[in-house]
């Protein structure tokens, strides 16, 4: 097992950390529709945190997938420790001491933490005992702040202390290299503090923080060194203590960064479109049973869903587009007592969603955008009783929609899986917003998209609003949410635990109520 | 309208072609393959194949009888390939037949006396029921999530034939002279007997089977139901999502793929015997799920795997007369011609029935 | 009910369930690499008549239960080559090495059909013989009897205590979580396959060998699919496996019992009982267990490719 007194620990901060432990040169990277990194230059540091800034799509995580060998670049080469390697996959970047931990974490969430920490023990002994590993992970867990019980199971563990076993991971497989992903994604704002302390815990010890984001102020909080990215170059390193948020918006985007302003504040909402009155549902496997939830949304308006993933947000929009039946309570849908109703009769009475995940969820991968657009709305399709089906209507649906909506065409005969990310949540809109519904559930519809389709996404949801629809707006960006929505629920273990109109949105009280945490000075 | 059909005939010819090639290679290494185990059992395979193709092909009668073992071969693929869109996979197609047989005899023994016309469709009807409602149940168990259809229907192929004996051997057990050896129900009368054609054993079933490949083609390439399944089996989540009642769709589906099996079941009975034996099915059911598998679900494709597997049949008997080989060597070949499509992923089912879509994409 | 009933029920539950046993906790050690096996039938049709052929051949009924070990081995190589080299779907492949192994079983033992075997030398178990008027006939059993609770304890200590099970366990829960912790994937389920194939072809051989003492074809009547149901019920622990076999060994010597004491029931119905149960006990516990399930398993479960 590790020893604390081996060379691993780095560079001594005092003598001015001038060697880098990594150097990329000249990285270019392609992929088929885009240029992801053109000729990247980056030095990283013993003993710092390294942020790379950038929106979604500038190239950053790429980039970083690259040092880790789980891409290969197409043209440059990568130096750790003064050598020149080549790295091939996550195991050789393993062997140098690099390690990653991603937004969609590799965690077994059946076993236990020590049997997932000891999956990346080098060594391990044949007869593998959890005691052993488990004394490993209380001490490194002491030390750097990660506290977990090594015999819990990973399922049951919060979001955030998975994220802990994630890095516990690294550091047991003698990572110097700690590299992470969007790891701010799923926390609530004081979690973050708290993450920003491990950094500071590990720097101290010699490791090199590498943190991927497109937060300015997470930024500005806690690195030493920041690099800006966009659009697969670098526009700029700039060191911590002289950034100033003005300085990197100038990098990041190249003039003022585009604010437009969503909330128009005018009419009052209208009639209630969905209500639910004291709703609770039965868990199922593995989620959030929902209790005692009152809701109620109104036309015109757009209510907005916080909380920290897996506390009940799936459960809440399946509920809404009737998915999951009420065990208890009402389910109100335009002024209709909806509770018994199926999915297909709730779909037909003007709701629709787009998922958190529109290529597993919404539509049929192999097939075109035609069939999954007549998928959409089959009844209106069909002719002769159901025998055949009216494909050209199909065909001038998409078009008006796709025209209505602003939206670049796309070629309808295509399998959807070929689409990018932004193309294939366009095109669920599109199909979605064509049937004119009056009630959307939009859940995490920005989620991972580059800068433009997510914008394109925010601007039809709230052209929705505009014109008397309700949206149920489900998001982990809490500054997305506080900039759309009309009203702020959070969402805790299944309960509706608070409500904010727009005057009242404060970011750390909203944070402390998604997580349960007393909210004084934690 | 012209367009329409020059389109239709250009992707029929290209699709049929490349298929065809992919079904010669595929039967043609299984054969050799085949041969090679005959080889090892000291049995002469070209002797075999030889004695095989030139009654199969060579003769008015063997070609009759080759007519007639690809009846129940049609009936029970497409049994298979129904629900295999909807991504259910129906090994139960040797206990569906069965059972359909079963209820088919109970119409044919206890009820009165009927004209022929009114008959024969009671006695379709009844075949179709008693497959489907053995499918049905599988069905259900799978739309509510307790079962695995595979393994529900697998189980009850060894139930089915198990009651089918209890009932010959029981109550409807035959007191003529001469069944006291070998045990089967009465003979059904007249009127219950499926036509026949030409003087050969060619029966109606042979229309019930191709009925039903025009069927499987027509529902699911242009209805609203087809597409419906076709989405079931591409993405179940995302159709619930889309308000799709995947629970209906797969019972349904089950049950009308059962009763297809059903019929053939109550078409060998009806047709050929004349009355119900215990184990009188030598594993139609799974080489109707080998077809489907082979054809990829293709309604051309099981039309002609279903005519080359019933040649490759006619064989296997021929080998139990000629030269002692056991009947159920015939599974070797079939796990054989499985083994070549599984192990070459160019010979998916997926990949096979999109060799013969390649001109749509419109639908 | 009599004493010779109960001792007959009790005697018939462990000759009947060991076989079972040994087959399910194959069928756990590849369910937990990821991996449902419906071919497990075929190769305890084969390792049956391997077995029964080479004892008959050799003399020996040792040698005969070894080479159909490695028999079974042999052949769900077949079974691990479709899945995990080529990627084919799980049940499907299964179903192939069922058709094989009921094939090239049936032409392997055509020679020897009827044939009778001296079956495997039993032991009593010392100390117990002083009440040998109670106990004779329950406590004399084979050495592979006697080694299948053993074998259930070593299997669960090389899957939850060893290394190597670890690595086994992640493959099955979650391939890519695997992956991303440098272990081989293929390399494993190849492992578990052959150990799975193995365990089988032991069942399958001491079936013809020592219990049945005979070969006739098809004669293993779907216990590969109820060790498939087993595993399920077992929750995919090999402990709890010992429990789910000895319950359905009782319940086929129940059936045949009331067989051979003449009960009014047709034979036919009784041997229906050992599906039913199958299909009765995935029933009431299948739709629980789904989330008990090795992760990487619902994949195939949920039937998507």
């Amino acid at each position: 097992m590790r020893s604390r007194n081996d060379s691993t620990i780095l560079a001594d901060r005092n003598s001015g950390a001038a060697t880098p432990i990594a150097s990329l040169r000249g990285i270019s990277k392609r992929f088929p529709n885009v240029v992801a990194n053109d000729a990247v230059d980056l030095d990283l540091f013993p003993g710092e945190v390294h942020a790379l800034l950038g929106e979604n799509g500038a190239g950053k995580s790429t980039l970083m997938k690259i040092l880790y060998g789980f891409y290969s670049c197409d043209r440059g080469s990568i130096s750790v420790d003064g050598e020149e390697r080549r790295i091939s996959s996550p195991l050789d970047a393993r062997m140098l001491g690099i390690g990653m931990v991603f937004q969609v974490f590799t965690l077994i969430p059946a076993m236990t933490v020590a049997e997932n920490i000891a999956l990346y023990v080098p060594d391990l002994s044949v007869r593998f005992t959890a005691r052993s590993v488990g004394k490993v992970i209380d001490e490194l867990g002491d030390r750097y702040g990660l506290r977990v019980d090594p015999r819990a199971a990973v399922r049951d563990l919060p979001v955030g202390d998975q994220q802990k076993v994630e890095v516990l991971k690294l550091l047991v497989g003698r990572a110097r290299i700690l590299i992470f992903d969007e790891a701010t994604r799923v926390l609530a704002p004081h979690e973050i503090e708290g993450l920003f302390e491990i950094f500071e815990m590990l720097k101290r010890d010699g490791y090199a923080v590498v943190f991927i984001t497109h937060k300015m102020r997470e930024v500005l909080a806690c690195a030493d060194r920041i690099t800006v990215m966009k659009q697969g170059r670098v526009s700029g390193t700039i060191e911590g203590r002289q950034a100033t948020e003005s300085a990197l918006v100038a990098r990041m985007f190249g003039g003022s960064v585009p604010d437009p302003v969503f909330r128009q504040g005018g009419d009052a909402p209208g009639d209630p479109i969905l209500e639910l009155r004291g709703v609770r549902t039965h868990p199922i496997g593995m989620g959030v049973g929902l209790r005692d939830v009152d809701l109620v949304i109104r036309a015109g308006e757009i209510v907005g869903v916080a909380g920290v993933s897996g506390n009940g947000q799936r459960e809440l929009g399946d509920l809404i587009l009737g998915l999951i039946p009420c065990a208890r309570g009402k389910r109100w849908i335009l002024d209709a007592d909806a509770t018994t109703w199926s999915a297909g009769k709730i779909r037909a009475s003007g709701v629709g969603f787009v998922p958190d995940d529109p290529l597993g969820m919404a539509v049929v991968p192999w097939m075109t955008l035609a069939q999954n657009a007549a998928l959409g709305d089959v009844e209106t399709y069909a002719r002769h009783g159901g025998l055949s089906i009216d494909w050209d209507h199909v065909q001038r649906d998409i078009a008006a929609s796709f025209d209505e909506l602003s939206f670049e065409a796309l070629d309808a005969y295509v399998p959807v899986r070929a689409f990018s990310g932004g193309q294939l949540q366009r095109a669920v809109l599109s199909r979605e917003l064509g049937r004119r519904p009056r009630l959307f559930v939009a859940s995490y519809p920005t989620r991972g998209l580059d800068v433009r389709s997510a914008m394109a996404a925010r601007r039809v949801l709230v052209d929705l609003r505009e014109r008397g629809g309700g949206v149920l707006w489900i998001s982990e960006d809490l500054d997305e949410l506080c900039r759309v929505s009309d009203r702020l629920l959070v969402l805790r273990d299944g309960r509706i635990v608070g409500e904010f109109l727009p005057n009242e949105m404060d970011r750390q009280r909203i944070g402390h109520l998604m997580t349960d945490s007393g909210g004084a000075d934690a | 309208m012209h367009r329409a059909w020059g389109g239709i005939a250009q992707f029929v010819k290209r699709g049929w072609t490349v298929a065809a090639a992919r079904y010669a290679g595929i039967l043609g290494g299984a054969l050799i393959a085949y041969a090679a185990v005959l080889l090892l059992a000291g049995k002469d395979p070209i002797r075999a194949y030889a004695d095989t193709f030139s009654f199969a092909l060579g003769t008015r009668y063997g070609f009759s009888e080759v007519l007639v073992r690809m009846i129940p071969l049609l009936l029970t693929a497409v049994a298979v390939a129904l629900p295999s869109r909807l991504g259910l996979i129906n090994v139960g197609g040797e206990g569906q037949l069965y059972m359909g047989a079963w209820l088919a005899t109970w119409g044919a023994i206890t009820l009165p006396s009927l004209p022929k016309a009114v008959f024969i469709p009671i006695l379709i009807v009844m075949g179709f029921v008693g497959g489907g409602g053995w499918a049905a149940f599988a069905g259900f168990l799978r739309a509510r999530g307790w079962v695995n259809e595979t393994i529900t229907t697998l189980l009850m192929n060894y139930v089915a034939p198990l009651l089918v004996g209890y009932s010959v051997y029981g109550m409807w057990r035959s007191r003529e002279v001469g069944s006291a050896a070998f045990p089967q129900t009465v003979a059904f009368p007249d009127a219950a007997r499926l036509p026949r054609f030409f003087g050969t054993r060619v029966h109606l079933g042979l229309l019930l089977g191709m009925v039903a490949l025009l069927g499987l083609w027509f529902v699911m390439e242009r209805t609203k139901w087809g597409l419906k399944m076709r989405a079931i089996g591409g993405n179940p989540e995302a159709s619930r999502r889309l308000g799709i009642r995947l629970g209906l769709y797969i019972v349904v589906v089950m049950f009308i793929a059962g009763g297809i099996a059903g019929v053939a079941g109550m078409a060998e009975v009806t047709a050929l015997h004349g009355r119900l034996r215990a184990g009188f099915s030598p594993g139609y059911g799974f080489m109707g799920f080998l077809i489907s598998w082979l054809a990829g679900g293709s309604p051309l494709g099981i039309l002609m795997m279903s005519f080359v597997l019933a040649i490759v049949f006619s064989g296997g008997t021929l080998l139990q007369i000629t030269q002692g080989v056991p009947f159920s060597a015939i599974n070797v070949l079939m796990a054989i011609i499985l083994f070549v499509v599984l192990a070459n992923p160019r010979f998916s089912s997926g990949a096979l029935r999109r060799g013969f879509q390649r001109g749509g994409g419109r639908r | 009910m009599s004493w010779e009933l109960l001792r007959g029920v009790i005697s018939g539950t462990i000759m009947y369930g060991v076989p079972l046993l040994y087959t399910t906790l194959g069928e756990v050690i590849g369910q937990r690499a990821g991996m449902v096996n419906l071919g497990l039938e075929g190769i305890l049709l084969v390792s049956a008549a391997v077995g029964f052929a080479v004892s008959s051949w050799t003399g020996n009924p040792w040698i005969g239960l070894g080479v159909a070990g490695i028999a079974g081995s042999v052949f769900n190589l077949v079974y691990a080559f479709l899945v995990v080299t080529r990627r084919a779907n799980q049940l499907a492949s299964g179903l192939t090495v069922m058709f094989l192994g009921m094939g090239l079983s049936a032409m392997i033992g055509r020679a020897f059909v009827g044939g009778g075997s001296k079956g495997l030398v039993r032991y009593q178990v010392p100390g117990v013989s002083l009440f040998s008027w109670a106990t004779k006939s329950i406590f004399s059993y084979d050495l592979v009897v006697y080694l299948a609770f053993p074998t259930a304890v070593l299997v669960w200590w090389l899957l939850f205590r060893m290394r190597w099970g670890l690595s086994l366990r992640a493959v099955g829960e979650s391939p890519s979580a695997a992956f991303a912790a440098g272990r081989r994937i293929a390399v494993l389920k190849y492992q578990a396959a052959l150990l799975c194939g193995f365990l089988a072809g032991i069942a399958g051989a001491h079936l013809s060998v020592a219990l049945a003492r005979t070969w006739s074809e098809g004669m293993t009547g779907g216990r590969g699919f109820i060790a498939v149901a087993l595993v399920i019920f077992s929750k995919w622990h090999p402990l709890r496996a010992i429990v789910g076999a000895m319950l359905f060994g009782g319940a086929v010597t129940l059936q045949l019992q009331l067989q051979a004491q003449g009960a009014a029931i047709s034979p036919f119905v009784l041997n229906m009982i050992p599906y039913l149960l199958t299909l009765g006990v995935l029933w009431v516990w299948g739709g629980a267990r789904r989330f008990a399930a090795p992760g990487g398993l619902g994949r195939v479960y949920l039937g998507e490719e």
